[in-house]
């Protein structure tokens, strides 16, 4: 008998009987009545707890901002994709500017030590926000791929104030995310860090050391 | 966690399940929490045939010698009257072990009455008595010890605070880590003696740290536990039951 | 530097009492746990303060328990669902296989190094050990088991494995292991790890990572994290492995959310760790990055044992977030390593009997007071301290005899112990005259009784039980 058989027949003979499988109330986990505002507001603060910046702007003028982070943070080389409207907005955007525009959308196996060791930045769209956790939720396409969100050492998220939810379960039932799930899906709360020395804080371990978010509003701005 | 208790009206009679060590070791806790009771007007039951609840058999792994143990007190408390142990210890064994030490046996039903019936006594005195308390001791300040089975096995980690409250000249003070446990834990203090000895040596140095001359504690294992670190180390700080102090600054 | 090790130190179960001795008497060990746990108890306190704990326990327990019910069919359709997403499905009966089979996955890659995300599962069946005897290199990239592995030491803990060192005593082991500045700068030890690892993600040819949720419906498997180093593992190179015990398995998507909830908030008190990493199958043909290949390795380990018996199946509801030992006042003064296993602290005590035997294990079901804080933190609500004792029970012969070296400390002695106990306090009249004749000897007792007075002063009998007492008190006699 393979190893498979052998322990699914163990599992099925169970020796004090089938169990019972009883029935979940998810009530706790869902149902919070925030309003628009107050889901802004909780996820800035939650986010902003685990060291994740939050920049407000307009959705007409999300570029002018992304503009200004690239500057104050001196990034040199972005990695961006080119089909989502964030990438394309920001590529034309950009295209005058001092900022060396890189394609994220190269099999990885082209330019490798190249995102490792020579991109400042990477941005991406997200796909939306969760309020009680402050986590962005991306599901990374062959336009926007996984390692851009992870390996050079800022990460810029195009965040719509109005696609945060209230809880991650609110968001895996709205989005019926159990009908299909991508390749890789993915929540982000803050850049990387760790507590392994002695529970000091230090950030960058592996990711990003910076994580700007860039809320994006179609009506008021919040101060 | 123990479940919601609901809490009936003051009874008539009570009985009181003394437990071993104060038997043995500690008699005028016994005494006093039956003299608490009497002066509320209850009349106090001791059937003269208790022992031992069987916890020490039952934390050990021996679980016939704990059950022929328990079965011999099954039978001392025939009337309906609420049965009050002044120990979360021993509490906590009648009340959520027996039935399970009992389960499928001729004596889970009178198992079931019994430790439906029991109450740590001061859960008793807080929620059936709703004891008065007038003090007429000297101010002093204390520290309470609540045993980790009558904070986590019975729920109680309130009501002995509660009736010190009551104690117009007593400061209660908490000491760091209240809530840790002081390393009695039964037979663990014989089996991991260094283990033990390094739990109740915090637990001494977080009572005397806190500013308190005098800790009191519902459990006779703590006590005997963190007062023996205390006269070890020739230290001047006394430890008490919760019953004897309550009666000690009231009579 | 007492902990910086400079050969491999093995800690085994065996030597429990002098493991403990040593850590006991170890003033860099008791303080680094002492700090650490109580940091991690106020973050947990601190993080669940507005929640309905006790709802969302109940649930994780409940989704643990409905995986468990249906767990053979549940298992079935995660390989069915995984397959069909590409990722290959592999079974081990025991470590060995699991190791096995992992090996033979490298060998077939002609991988000469693996890079790997934390795993404890990977710890329990000894897998760095089993490849480099392969002639393949492993390296752990969670920063806490790299310098575990720097040290030639285990982890100390589930979540945190090198809690037992300290900054200065981590700066000396980069510094001799890598050439490191010596400094007391975490961001700097920090920022030298990351570029030390970097390196080594790019290098790798397999990178192995263990699962935190494996979620039948989708065949999703799902990674919990802070530094990235799971995504780098599961990401960069091109083939990834995922190992996880047969018990991880949850039935829907929707399971997850509250389980992650619970894990980071009892765990580390975090209301979210950093990533929440969820795989679906390897790089699809239109993708850019991710591994080519993903595969499965579900091990069984002894879990389908303890799967067997009402009462113990509760072990296997553990989602393993640590706050049990966190938790513990025992695992908090003696720390990890003194348990000698891959699973320290209370959890480790009613898990490793299971897989070492009872007999290789048999002072840890014994090492707790029973003082219920591990329960009572317990995210999906195990009975650990019943458990403890079911455990004790089965050491003494006295259980169903369904774990492995059962009976192991039944002695005559101790057994005429408890028989003499059973007999007194089943006599009540015969109690009555031992309880009196101790009193009336008190003097004649000895004050030195082993080990309870070398810390402490013996308790003395008092002059009158309280049968006595009570007697006089009915007759109105004067008291004490």
């Amino acid at each position: 008998m393979s190893s498979r058989e052998t322990i699914l027949k163990r599992l099925r003979e169970r020796s004090d009987g089938p169990l019972t499988a009883p029935v979940s109330d998810f009530a706790v986990v869902t149902g919070r009545g925030w309003d628009a505002a107050e889901r802004v507001a909780r996820f800035e603060r939650l986010i902003g707890s685990v060291h994740g910046e939050v920049v407000h702007t307009s959705r007409a003028s999300w570029t002018d901002t992304l503009a200004e982070v690239l500057a104050a943070k001196g990034v040199m080389r972005l990695a961006l994709g080119r089909q989502h409207p964030v990438a394309a907005e920001a590529r034309s955007a950009l295209a005058d500017g001092g900022v060396e525009l890189v394609d994220a959308d190269r099999d990885i196996e082209e330019w490798q030590r190249e995102q490792f060791e020579s991109v400042d930045a990477g941005l991406t769209s997200t796909r939306g926000g969760i309020a009680e956790t402050g986590s962005l939720w991306l599901w990374p396409t062959p336009d926007e791929p996984r390692l851009i969100s992870l390996v050079p050492p800022i990460h810029i998220a195009v965040l719509d104030a109005d696609s945060i939810e209230d809880t991650f379960f609110d968001v895996v039932e709205c989005h019926a995310w159990a009908q299909g799930m991508p390749t890789n899906a993915l929540l982000i709360s803050g850049p990387s860090k760790t507590a392994d020395i002695e529970q000091t804080l230090a950030y960058g371990v592996h990711g990003p050391k910076a994580l700007v978010v860039i809320v994006r509003h179609t009506g008021g701005v919040p101060a | 966690m123990a479940a919601v208790k609901l809490y009936p009206p003051r009874p008539e009679k009570v009985y009181l399940f003394g437990t071993c060590l104060i038997d043995m070791f500690y008699p005028e806790a016994g005494l006093d929490a039956m003299r608490l009771l009497e002066r509320e007007g209850i009349e106090v039951i001791f059937p003269d045939d208790q022992t031992c609840c069987g916890q020490p058999a039952y934390t050990s792994g021996y679980h016939d010698e704990a059950r022929e143990v328990a079965r011999a007190q099954l039978g001392l408390f025939p009337e309906p009257w609420p049965i009050i142990v002044p120990s979360g210890s021993c509490g906590g064994m009648m009340r959520a072990h027996y039935p399970q030490l009992f389960a499928g046996s001729v004596d889970e039903a009178l198992a079931r009455d019994v430790a439906g019936r029991v109450f740590e006594l001061t859960e008793f005195l807080v929620h059936v008595c709703h004891l008065p308390l007038k003090d007429r001791g000297e101010s002093e300040t204390i520290a309470m010890h609540t045993s980790c089975s009558a904070r986590r096995e019975m729920g109680l980690a309130d009501t002995g605070p509660a009736l010190l409250a009551k104690l117009g000249q007593v400061e209660l003070v908490e000491q760091a880590r209240a809530s840790e446990c002081c390393g009695f834990g039964g037979t663990f203090a014989v089996r991991h003696p260094e283990v033990s000895a390094a739990m109740v040596e915090d637990k001494t140095q977080a009572i005397e740290a806190a500013g308190a001359k005098r800790f009191v504690t519902s459990d006779c294992g703590c006590l005997m536990n963190i007062a023996g670190r205390f006269a070890h180390q020739g230290k001047d700080v006394q430890g008490e039951h919760i019953a004897s102090y309550l009666w000690r600054r009231t009579s | 530097m007492s902990a910086v090790q400079d050969a491999v130190h093995t800690y085994t179960p065996r030597e429990f009492h002098r493991q403990a001795h040593d850590a006991l008497g170890n003033p860099q060990i008791r303080d680094n746990f002492r700090r650490a746990m109580d940091g991690l108890m106020d973050k947990r306190r601190g993080v669940f303060s507005d929640w309905d704990l006790e709802t969302l326990r109940e649930l994780g327990a409940n989704i643990r328990l409905r995986a468990l019910a249906k767990l053979p069919d549940l298992l079935e359709q995660l390989e069915a669902n995984c397959q069909a997403n590409g990722i290959r499905v592999h079974w081990a009966s025991d470590g060995d296989e699991a190791c096995r089979i992992i090996g033979e996955i490298c060998q077939s890659h002609d991988a000469r190094a693996v890079i790997k995300g934390k795993s404890m599962v990977s710890e329990e069946m000894h897998l760095n050990a089993h490849l480099e005897q392969a002639g393949i290199e492993a390296l752990e990239s969670d920063l806490g088991e790299y310098l575990v592995q720097l040290n030639e030491q285990t982890p100390s803990h589930i979540i945190m494995p090198a809690i037992h060192l300290n900054t200065d005593e981590i700066s000396e082991i980069m510094h001799t292991r890598t050439g490191t500045e010596r400094t007391r700068d975490v961001d700097y030890m920090t920022a030298a790890a990351r570029q030390q690892l970097r390196e080594r993600f790019m290098a790798a040819d397999v990178g192995v990572s263990g699962v935190n949720f494996a979620v039948a419906e989708t065949g999703t498997l799902c990674l919990v994290e802070n530094e990235g180093n799971g995504r780098m593992t599961t990401t960069v190179p091109p083939v990834h492995i995922a190992v996880t015990g047969i018990e991880k398995v949850v039935e829907q998507l929707r399971d997850v959310p509250p389980l992650y909830a619970l894990l980071t908030r009892s765990a580390t008190g975090q209301h979210v760790t950093t990533y929440f990493n969820m795989i679906s199958g390897p790089r699809k043909p239109d993708e850019h990055d991710g591994p080519r290949e993903v595969h499965l390795v579900l091990v069984d380990n002894g879990r389908s044992s303890i799967y067997q018996d009402d009462e113990l199946l509760d072990t296997l509801r553990c989602i393993r977030c640590g706050a049990c030992m966190n938790h513990c006042p025992v695992y908090t003064r003696v720390g990890g390593h003194t348990y000698g296993t891959t699973y320290p602290g209370p959890i480790g005590s009613i898990l490793m009997p299971h897989m070492l035997g009872l007999e290789e294990t048999k002072d840890l079901p014994t090492a707790s007071s029973l003082c219920g804080a591990c329960g009572e933190v317990c995210p999906v609500k195990i009975p650990i301290p019943d458990l403890l004792v079911r455990l004790r029970k089965e050491s003494v012969g006295q259980g169903r005899g369904n774990v492995p070296g059962a009976g192991v400390k039944r002695s005559a002695k101790e057994v005429a112990a408890w028989k003499g106990f059973e007999w007194l306090a089943t006599h009540p009249a015969a109690w009555r005259r031992t309880t009196a004749l101790a009193g009336k000897l008190q003097k004649l007792l000895p004050s030195s009784i082993g080990p309870w007075t070398d810390y402490r002063s013996a308790p003395k009998p008092a002059k009158a039980s309280l049968h006595a007492l009570v007697k006089r008190h009915r007759r109105g006699e004067g008291e004490s």
